[in-house]
């Protein structure tokens, strides 16, 4: 198979504008931006290419397989890649702006340390989706995680530390679990390919034991409950930008690796029991995160916990793509949620930034009258949140529909009851902060001014999480069969 | 290998692992949990090297010792971040503003 070069620019670019930003401060923030340029259209080049002629191979430096790096790209890592560039990409314009503050400020400080560390995430994310061995995505999960802490660290002050202390703690300990799965597994195979271990897994202790501890671990990178309790803290305290990158992105590199390893070479392996203990794992985070959504009186932990809840969907996937004929459908709905969700989510805490910025707290109560003061972010929390809880015509909606349907044509009605009751529940949260947005407030309220470029991006992701459903098909398509029986990643 | 046989080394490796993870998660002291999850990484890196050993010959597979030099400079690197982290928090975790644990 020919050898693919895109493959190395795609982690390359990211990484070297990680280290440009670092090197050269005064010129972070154009840096950011024109890769941020560059990685969309990388993205859209690779999910061209692998539209047109499948899934692309490249062995780093022509060494092969077992003692080589290797580096694959199929629909699925396509479609992440989108996800990541494009919401990326808005996340870097709203950064733009938002750390464009005057010198001096708490914002102008952070700035220095922002685009380095956000190159650095995206860079660990973009590996990870071109990684095609187990090892590999591990290196790639420490980067991840460490600039990730950094980027929550960065808040400075009392809380903020805390937070990203803990989940420094949380995301070592997993990935050291997962490290461990990793280790099981060589020692029991002899490969960390992940095309390979497809061949040679085999039904057995060692095998379950791998995948039990590689699963643990990325739980709770994933933030899945019950392992979610340091999510709400470190998203809540970090900066909005970071708090969008963290919620719309991060949690998912973590869902990536559990699917790519469920329906990848531990295909046969899963038992139903396992399938339908995550699955109800995931109810359990839908119910908990929006019971203590509805709960929250702070705007930012508030969309937190609805990422606790959202997440939850996600591992809906798992009980439902087991029958090789329902694969496809559910996979697509599972993904077009992460789509719908990552657009959102980010759209979401670019809002509360704004609010933030406006009236000085993240208060819900502040945001009474927000559709006079603030009316284009005040159409962005209600788009998003029309998406978060699932009506149509927003992607939300036609994940969670493609989701039900597979649910009742395989008689797993439990499923569908836990959807339509999260989805209530989403509701409730969301209308909690659209119903003090119509609040009338008195004519003479005067915010501080926001930036409006930053009310656009916060709209447009909205905006796009809302449209994308009528192009559902799109993401569908250029899934293809990946992940379906038989066809490595 | 000499002396102790292959299962020993698993064994140890799997047990500073547990305990590693057990502090990990009791502990609530920062200092003491970068120690605990350097414990962890040493059970990782012994198993790692335990397996390196396993296909006997005079030549260890190279493979997972790789594995445990990427594992060590990602370790340093950690643990740096968190002892940065946990003197800027100076001390015990602090009371958590989430509601849900104490």
């Amino acid at each position: 198979m020919t050898s693919d070069h895109l493959l190395i620019l795609i982690p390359l670019a990211p990484l070297l504008a990680a280290l440009a930003a670092f090197a050269v401060p005064r010129a972070a923030r154009r840096i950011g931006l024109s890769a941020s340029l560059i990685m969309v259209f990388l993205s859209l080049w690779l999910g061209l290419k692998i539209s047109a002629h499948g899934p692309l191979v490249h062995t780093v430096g022509g060494w092969p397989a077992p003692l080589g790096i290797v580096l694959r790209a199929d629909g699925l890592s396509a479609l992440l890649l989108l996800a990541v560039s494009v919401v990326g990409a808005a996340i870097s314009i709203y950064a733009s702006a938002y750390f464009g503050a005057p010198a001096g400020t708490a914002a102008s400080r952070q700035s220095r340390f922002f685009w380095p560390l956000w190159f650095f995430v995206l860079a660990a994310l973009n590996a990870m989706f071109v990684s095609g061995d187990v090892f590999n995505l591990y290196v790639t999960l420490e980067i991840q995680g460490l600039a990730a802490v950094a980027l929550v660290a960065m808040a400075g002050g009392s809380d903020a530390v805390h937070a990203a202390l803990r989940y420094l703690f949380v995301s070592l300990t997993g990935s050291l679990f997962y490290l461990t799965g990793v280790a099981v597994l060589y020692g029991e195979t002899g490969t960390l390919d992940l095309a390979m271990l497809g061949e040679v897994v085999t039904a057995g202790s060692p095998s379950i034991v791998a995948l039990v501890l590689m699963t643990g671990g990325l739980m709770m990178k994933a933030a899945l409950f019950p392992m979610h309790f340091w999510l709400p803290p470190a998203h809540s305290s970090a900066p909005a930008p970071v708090s969008a990158a963290l919620s719309a992105l991060v949690v998912k590199g973590g869902f990536y690796i559990v699917l790519r390893l469920w329906f990848g070479p531990f295909d046969d392996l899963v038992s139903t029991a396992a399938a339908q203990l995550i699955g109800v794992l995931g109810v359990a985070a839908i119910f908990w995160g929006s019971w203590q959504a509805l709960r929250q009186s702070r705007l930012k932990l508030l969309i937190a916990y609805s990422t606790v809840a959202q997440i939850g969907y996600l591992f809906l996937v798992f009980p439902l793509a087991r029958s090789a004929d329902a694969r496809s459908t559910v996979v697509a709905g599972g993904l077009v949620f992460l789509l719908s969700h990552a657009a959102a989510k980010a759209s979401m805490f670019m809002a509360a930034g704004n609010v933030l910025r406006a009236v000085g707290n993240d208060r819900i109560e502040s945001l009474a009258g927000m559709t006079r003061w603030m009316p284009i972010s005040a159409f962005a929390v209600g788009l998003a949140g029309v998406s978060l809880v699932g009506l149509p015509p927003s992607a939300g909606f036609v994940g969670k529909w493609l989701l039900i349907v597979s649910a009742l044509d395989q008689r797993q009605w439990w499923w569908v009851a836990a959807i339509l009751v999260g989805s209530m529940l989403a509701a409730a949260y969301v209308f909690r902060l659209l119903a003090p947005a119509f609040v009338m407030t008195a004519d003479d309220f005067r915010p501080q001014p926001v930036p409006r470029i930053m009310e656009w991006s916060a709209f447009a992701l909205a905006a796009l999480s809302v449209v994308l459903g009528l192009f559902a098909w799109l993401p569908a398509g250029l899934l293809g069969d990946a992940l379906s029986r038989g066809t490595g990643p | 290998m000499n002396g102790a046989p292959l299962e020993l080394f698993l064994l140890v490796g799997a047990a500073l692992f547990a305990c590693g993870a057990a502090g990990v998660f009791r502990d609530a002291e920062p200092l003491r949990r970068v120690i605990a999850v350097n414990i962890m990484g040493s059970g990782v890196f012994l198993l790692l090297v335990a397996i390196a050993a396993r296909g006997g010959g005079d030549r260890p597979d190279p493979v997972p010792h790789a594995m445990v030099l990427t594992g060590i400079v990602v370790a340093v690197c950690a643990t740096g971040v968190a002892l940065v982290l946990a003197d800027l928090s100076g001390g015990e975790e602090g009371d958590d503003d989430d509601g849900e644990r104490s």
